[in-house]
């Protein structure tokens, strides 16, 4: 029996999924997403650098080189909106041999024919000016003021907090396992929690796209995971660069990166290596290698004794362009395939061209009377000034009960996070950052399990770092 | 804001032997800020024997021996504890500004001491490479977990690095009934006490494998193996000998590294390496009257040597506020 109809289902809860479901949710229409992970973002979100990239390195006529361009404007409409931690700081593509500036050329060139706004090739004199960081070898760089950061996984629950807002539903832990057209129009789809209808399908599912459109008789695509192994540094060296630092592109991705995150921390990397497995998140010695060869060249200060954490992250690749198509011969069926770099930026211009495939494709797009564009904002005690803590601390007590020390994180922001929605402690980590610095969880995870236990009444041996089977501890014994 | 004669920050046996000893030797006006909600620090969950030899010339656990210094400093009334008490800045001024619930204050100190501790060294700061489970652990997180919690970790574990941690450890998983699989460690020999190594491996017949490492950890949601490799005297892996052994837990003791950050934002010149303040005699530092003792100044072995040069930074810190008259 059919557990809920809707207009449109959307399959995947990343940055690209929440972004066209908060789009839809401007529109009178039943919206659901079905996520197969515990929460939002765990899946290739979670490891995305946060770079918002101004356009450039992206062929030109390509979808990925339009979608990003836009998507760069849109970001900074759609973060004032939610409240998410967009700046902007600019990036540089570095140059260290003559013949190297030609090719800075033509990227300025093929990145100006996109649209990409205020690039300028900088001299040795401009680059000891604005980022003495980098290697005296730096001859000339590529700049373009209009890269920016923000957090991957707050924004994508930002989007969902706001698109849940405006009526879309979402479903956790609820992996679709098939699909089925209707001869008499429309979709029913099998999920971990039962069976739904719905009259339209996306297919946002990241390195999953392959698949669930297979389950539809779509099958010209095949995601291929291209893994990057990342290394984030300690936030004492926030002010490592003033910009995202880039190599030259290579033929597979942007290179190895000195970026600058929304949470203070520097971060080097990521590799690009194409793997079968699509859960294959571990990393390597020859990865940390590779990463700290690459960027030492570039910026000598980088000292591997500053890193404090690394992960892996799986770019869901298929071919060299996105894939984001009405499929005819599935008629309501649309694709959203090979998000990979720069899907981030492009989500808000996915979402709008999403929303414009299926009007095209008769659903109805009707105003809601009333769209809740903002969100209440959230406080990270790290992120503001201590004049702010004070007057904060006064008004809620728990402002001035610090559980993560490394990162400065209050109980009281952990127990907005579970409110919000975090049932895990990646959870709350990706949310508040707390267990994420120096100590990694050393000093806090005791606490902060205790707080989501007291806060959601799960017993401390139910909670998981991740979901499914990550519990962290196996027996309580305080009652025997 | 509020000026005391003497802020200590760190309310374990480091700052509460300072505070004692300030006190005796002249000081009358001290401040305690400690973060946990009870004096202590890590001593707390340190419930096996072997504290206090050399200071009180006793066996005591870890509780016990905090609970002297706890009981010493609730008799003089001259010391302040402000417990639950988070320093979150500290300027070359000796300028403090601390978070409690309900309340940011800021203190202005005449002479400082710092015993804010060591924290371990991470899984992340020795490059592991493999999968990111639930089931990996600090080891002295684990040890909070079954002794303050009462949470049992895991069922099998392998314990990496045979510091003292580790290996009390090793015995405390054995008697809570979880299986401890071996230790491994990456030396000729372990860097614990001895009399660690056979009461708490020996005595249960746990292996331990020296001249060895954790390749890789593997698992998806939790542990499920490490891959274990043989390595030279350079630490250079001998292809050929891996192997691998099933476990769900992975304890991590790899060493401390003494916890500076609040001196480091102070401009006090610090050891990149050590992390520690660079000085030249017992507890000092760059910055006149700002003491640092305890094993934020060096990792020690031993609580009773923590004590004994903390007794110093104490007569330090009293001889700088009578300078200042």
């Amino acid at each position: 029996m059919s557990q809920g109809n809707y207009d449109v289902v959307i399959v995947g809860g990343g940055v690209a999924g929440s972004s066209i479901a908060r789009e839809l949710s401007r529109y009178k229409l039943r919206i659901a997403l079905f996520e197969k992970e515990v929460e939002v973002a765990f899946g290739v979100s979670k490891s995305n650098s946060g770079i918002i990239h101004p356009g450039t390195q992206n062929p030109p006529n390509s979808l990925k080189g339009k979608l990003c361009v836009l998507g760069n404007k849109l970001t900074r409409k759609i973060s004032k909106e939610l409240g998410v931690d967009f700046k902007e700081v600019g990036s540089l593509i570095v140059a260290f041999e003559r013949d190297e500036i030609a090719k800075l050329k033509r990227i300025k060139k093929e990145a100006e024919v996109l649209g990409v706004p205020k690039l300028k090739i900088v001299d040795r004199a401009w680059i000891k000016a604005n980022e003495p960081s980098l290697s005296d070898k730096v001859i000339a760089a590529l700049y373009a003021p209009t890269t920016g950061i923000i957090s991957p996984y707050r924004l994508v629950y930002d989007l969902s907090e706001n698109a849940k807002r405006n009526g879309v539903e979402f479903y956790t832990e609820s992996e679709v396992l098939n699909i089925k057209r209707i001869s008499s129009g429309g979709f029913e789809i099998a999920t971990k929690k039962g069976l739904f209808n719905s009259r339209y399908v996306v297919n946002a599912a990241g390195l999953h796209a392959d698949d669930i459109s297979k389950m539809v008789g779509v099958d010209d695509f095949k995601i291929t995971p291209r893994k990057g192994e990342e290394f984030l540094l300690d936030k004492k060296r926030r002010y490592l660069t003033n910009h995202v630092i880039f190599p030259l592109p290579t033929k597979t991705s942007k290179g190895v990166l000195v970026i600058k995150t929304a949470d203070g921390n520097p971060m080097i990397g990521p590799t690009a290596e194409d793997i079968d497995d699509k859960e294959d998140l571990s990393t390597s010695d020859k990865g940390l290698s590779t990463v700290l060869h690459s960027v030492q060249r570039i910026v000598p200060s980088i000292d591997g004794n500053d890193i404090i954490a690394y992960f892996a992250g799986l770019r869901p690749a298929s071919g060299h362009d996105f894939i984001i198509r009405h499929e005819k011969k599935v008629s309501g069926f649309v694709n959203v395939a090979g998000i990979q770099s720069p899907g981030l930026t492009a989500a808000p211009a996915i979402a709008l061209m999403v929303s414009d495939i299926l009007k095209k494709n008769g659903l109805s797009l009707k105003k809601k009377i009333l769209f809740h564009k903002h969100r209440k904002t959230e406080v990270h005690l790290f992120d503001i000034p201590l004049s702010k803590t004070r007057s904060l601390i006064k008004k809620d007590a728990g402002y001035g009960d610090v559980v993560c020390r490394c990162e400065m994180v209050s109980a009281k922001e952990i127990k907005d996070a579970i409110s919000r929605g975090a049932k895990t402690l990646d959870g709350i980590k990706f949310r508040t950052r707390a267990q994420a610095g120096r100590c990694h969880g050393g000093f806090c995870t005791s606490r902060i399990m205790k707080i989501l236990s007291e806060e959601t009444g799960q017993p401390l041996t139910e909670i998981t770092k991740r979901g499914h089977g990550s519990n962290i501890v196996e027996k309580d014994r305080s009652n025997d | 804001m509020i000026e005391r004669d003497l802020v200590i920050v760190g309310g374990g046996p480091a700052g509460m032997t300072a505070a004692v000893s300030a006190h005796k030797n002249g000081a009358k006006d001290i401040l305690i800020l400690e973060r946990d909600q009870r004096l202590g620090g890590i001593l707390n969950q340190c419930i096996h024997t072997g504290f206090g030899l050399n200071y009180f010339k006793e066996i005591l656990t870890g509780p016990e021996y905090a609970d002297r210094f706890i009981k010493k400093v609730a008799d003089i009334p001259e010391i302040e504890v402000s417990l639950m008490s988070f320093v979150v800045d500290l300027t070359k001024d000796k300028t403090l500004t601390y978070l409690k619930p309900g309340v940011m204050e800021v203190v202005k100190a005449k002479t400082l001491i710092m015993a804010t501790g060591c924290r371990e060294k991470t899984r992340e700061m020795v490059h592991i490479a493999g999968t990111r489970p639930a089931g990996v652990f600090p080891a002295g997180l684990a040890q909070k977990l079954i002794n303050i919690e009462g949470l049992l970790p895991g069922k099998e574990a392998v314990i990496v690095g045979s510091g003292d941690i580790g290996l009390i450890m090793a015995r405390r998983f054995t008697l809570e009934g979880a299986k401890v699989k071996c230790v491994i460690e990456i030396q000729k020999q372990s860097r614990g006490l001895i009399r660690n190594i056979v009461q708490c491996l020996d005595d249960f017949d746990i292996p331990i494998y020296y001249c060895h490492k954790i390749s890789k950890i593997y698992g998806k949601d939790r542990v499920e193996k490490v891959g274990v490799i043989k390595v030279d005297e350079n630490f250079i892996e001998l292809p050929g000998t891996e192997f691998e052994i099933e476990c769900d837990t992975v304890l991590i003791s790899v060493g401390l590294i003494p916890e500076n950050e609040l001196i480091e934002m102070a401009g006090v010149a610090m050891d990149r390496k050590t992390n520690a303040p660079i000085s030249h005699e017992v507890n000092k530092t760059s910055i006149p009257g700002l003491f640092v003792c305890g094993n934020a100044f060096k990792v020690y072995d031993l609580a009773d040597s923590v004590s004994r040069d903390s007794e110093k930074a104490g007569v330090l810190a009293a001889e700088y506020l009578k300078g200042l008259k």
